[in-house]
């Protein structure tokens, strides 16, 4: 913790940009060992022949309902995907509930029953979990814990966070619609916005990858720091350089239109439904084909400008592209 | 694209060299994200101006909206970019991490129902901002009035363009050719405002939009005006902006406000450049209802360049501190915490 420039916790360590990722820094280093340096979404461990993925993630959004979602589901999803991302097929979660004092039951039981219908669909069991309850203002309505395994999908994949050189980037869908929903549910933003989060199960998408291919070297989901932020941190693990075309990258239109009006960075806001799949070139259409319809190929790993990202702008220039230094906040004008 | 029309079929000689300065800070940010500098030939230079409404607030205010924060029984409301700027007395941030009541909003609406729902506290919403941001305040702080809200401040630092325009026109050690003039300010104002700067001080103006194309379509217009040795006002952006401006708008600002001197970061004190509370709405400024004493503040943070930066004098890049000492993460000076910023942009694109 010394290291840490601050002596409190602001909000800005919260927003999964650098502070963020200092602090992780920070705690990680009293805990280090092999499996925890390796800094991937979920922890491999090796139990006897089996080979076993374990995460575990908490929920504080707010509000707990909003636009194509709701905590519930989002503690599911969230568990579930960064399970997905090791490459493993998950099965059993836990579930904790920080409740407030004064929480009405029929908003615990909307919540309840969304993790419970999101469980079945991404076919994990929901097998031990606890509640606490506190008094008023020591938590904000409802906070969730959920920890998950899941058993890797077969013996020859190799899910980690380094890419390898000539590795093409795909993913599966547009981005930016989680953290715009979740701020227009926030905020009364003074404009009708139809943008829904895009939270939901990655696991079966991820698994249909990964019976098209053995080729894939790094899976990763861009929720808080957005698509920079992951690409930020992939290329600085691997060691390498990454190239990105901004033509290629799926944005709506109306996402586009929110993020001009309020100042945003789309590459910067959270996804919760989307992934990165980092792949050779070979297997690279097979995957995006599996992926679907929405699925892109936005970039390339190369071994020049090593653990920078440039984005291609549409004019032809290049930018680098950073990882999220703080939480983005809206400009004035 | 046009811009290699521009740069590469010989428009601007070689032995040319045109420094064209844009004053909105959302130009700032497009310019350097869609890479502009870098695909124009390197004798068209733009510069960032005082285009960023957080990035020209004197360090006396920020200390002002700090105390406002202490204030018992106080909410402050404010656009998110005031939240990191760093003051002699800390940040707005850290006096949130610290317990203070101060909530981020997206309109100063927001801030009146606040009011509203809190009827025993006191509401102060932060009043940054130019031409775009004043009329919204404005019929904001005439609702409140309507309604008889007795609990809701503004805390008025509004800055006027076409002042720091005139200065930075008039000052010798800024050879400037041409400006790239704010598209959305140019919605309220009108383009009429401008012709002062194109006929007195001979400087061509071209009022623009925010995509590349815009951009561009600016930078092509502003050559052509120099080439022909001549300066007027153009508009490059007529889908949004007409020369008489939004008339409601400025009625809405007249109203409420009246024009006073104000201090700006980099600049110095411009006549007749800031808005203050009339008197008939003296009750709703948070500087009376906290009986705040005028802050004097001749701290300036050391080495931040952020003044000379703004007046276009020196690159972000050209202050010791950037991306060293000073990143959005830990800025020191306001360019680096405002997306709009120069710094900031520079930064994060460049």
């Amino acid at each position: 913790m010394s290291k840490l420039k601050d002596n409190f916790i602001t909000l800005s360590y919260g927003s999964g940009g650098k502070l963020t990722s200092e602090l992780i820094e920070s705690l990680r280093k009293k805990f280090s060992n092999k499996i925890l340096d390796e800094l991937c979404d979920s922890a491999e461990l090796n139990l006897k022949e089996e080979r076993i993925a374990f995460t575990t993630d908490s929920f504080v959004v707010k509000p707990l309902f909003f636009p194509g979602g709701d905590i519930g589901k989002l503690a599911v999803c969230g568990t579930v995907n960064d399970l997905a991302m090791k490459g493993a097929v998950p099965l059993y979660l836990s579930l904790s509930l920080i409740i407030e004092e004064g929480l009405s039951f029929s908003v615990l039981e909307r919540v309840i029953d969304s993790v419970s219908f999101w469980a079945k669909k991404a076919k994990v069991k929901i097998v031990c979990g606890d509640t606490k309850v506190v008094g008023k203002r020591e938590a904000d309505e409802l906070f969730i814990n959920t920890a998950g395994v899941g058993v890797i999908f077969s013996q020859d994949i190799r899910i980690s966070s380094k890419a390898k050189p000539g590795d093409l980037i795909i993913i599966n869908g547009p981005i930016a619609e989680h953290g715009l929903a979740v701020l227009s549910a926030r905020q009364n933003l003074g404009f009708i916005s139809k943008i829904k989060s895009d939270c939901k199960n990655l696991n079966l998408q991820v698994q249909k990858c990964l019976e098209v291919s053995k080729k894939i070297s790094v899976l990763r989901d861009p929720t808080r720091g957005g698509l920079a932020t992951a690409l930020s941190e992939i290329a600085e693990s691997s060691d390498l350089g990454i190239e990105v075309y901004e033509e290629a990258i799926p944005i709506k239109k109306e996402v586009k239109k929110m993020c001009d009006i309020l100042g945003f960075d789309p590459l910067y806001i959270a996804n919760e439904g989307k992934f990165i799949c980092f792949v050779g070139k070979k297997d690279a259409y097979k995957v995006k084909k599996a992926l679907g319809k929405e699925a892109r190929i936005i970039g390339k790993v190369v071994s020049s400008h090593p653990k920078k990202v440039y984005l291609k702008t549409i004019l032809g220039s290049a930018r680098i592209l950073l990882p999220l230094e703080s939480e983005q906040l809206p400009r004035i004008c | 694209m046009r811009s290699n029309s521009l740069t590469s079929a010989g428009t601007v000689k070689e032995t040319e060299v045109f420094t064209f300065m844009e004053v909105c800070g959302t130009h700032t940010v497009a310019i350097s994200r869609w890479g502009l500098r870098k695909i124009l030939r390197e004798n068209i230079r733009l510069i960032s101006g005082p285009g960023c409404p957080v990035c020209v607030t004197s360090q006396a205010d920020i200390d002002k909206t700090i105390l406002l924060a202490r204030k018992k029984n106080a909410i402050i409301t404010t656009f998110g970019d005031m939240l990191r700027v760093p003051s002699r007395l800390g940040s707005l941030e850290r006096e949130k991490a610290q317990g203070r009541d101060i909530r981020v909003v997206y309109s100063p609406l927001d801030a009146l129902k606040m009011a509203e729902d809190n009827p025993h506290k006191k509401i102060v919403f932060l009043g940054v901002g130019f031409e775009t941001t004043s009329p919204l305040i404005a019929s904001v702080i005439l609702t409140a009035k309507r309604k008889k809200i007795k609990n809701f401040f503004v805390l008025p630092l509004f800055k006027l363009i076409f002042p720091a325009l005139e200065f930075l026109s008039k000052a010798k050690d800024l050879n400037i050719d041409g400006f790239i003039c704010p598209g959305h300010v140019s919605v309220i104002t009108g383009s009429k405002p401008y012709e002062v700067i194109s006929k007195k001080y001979k400087k061509p103006c071209v009022i623009t939009g925010f995509e590349a194309e815009d951009i561009i379509e600016g930078i092509i217009k502003l050559v052509r005006q120099k080439k022909k040795k001549v300066s007027r006002v153009e508009i490059a952006y007529k889908r949004a902006v007409k020369s008489g401006g939004n008339t409601k708008a400025k009625e809405l600002i007249k109203k409420v406000f009246k024009v006073n001197d104000s201090f700006w970061r980099g600049l110095g004190l411009i006549k007749k450049s800031g808005l203050v509370l009339r008197e008939e709405f003296k009750g709703f400024s948070a500087e009376e209802e906290f009986k705040l004493r005028e802050v004097k503040s001749s701290y300036e943070l050391k080495g931040c360049i952020c003044g000379e930066i703004l007046k276009g004098k020196f690159k972000p890049s050209d202050c010791k501190l950037f991306g060293k000492v000073c990143t959005p993460q830990k800025p020191v000076g306001p360019c680096m915490v405002s997306s709009e910023g120069a710094c900031s942009a520079y930064y994060k694109y460049e």
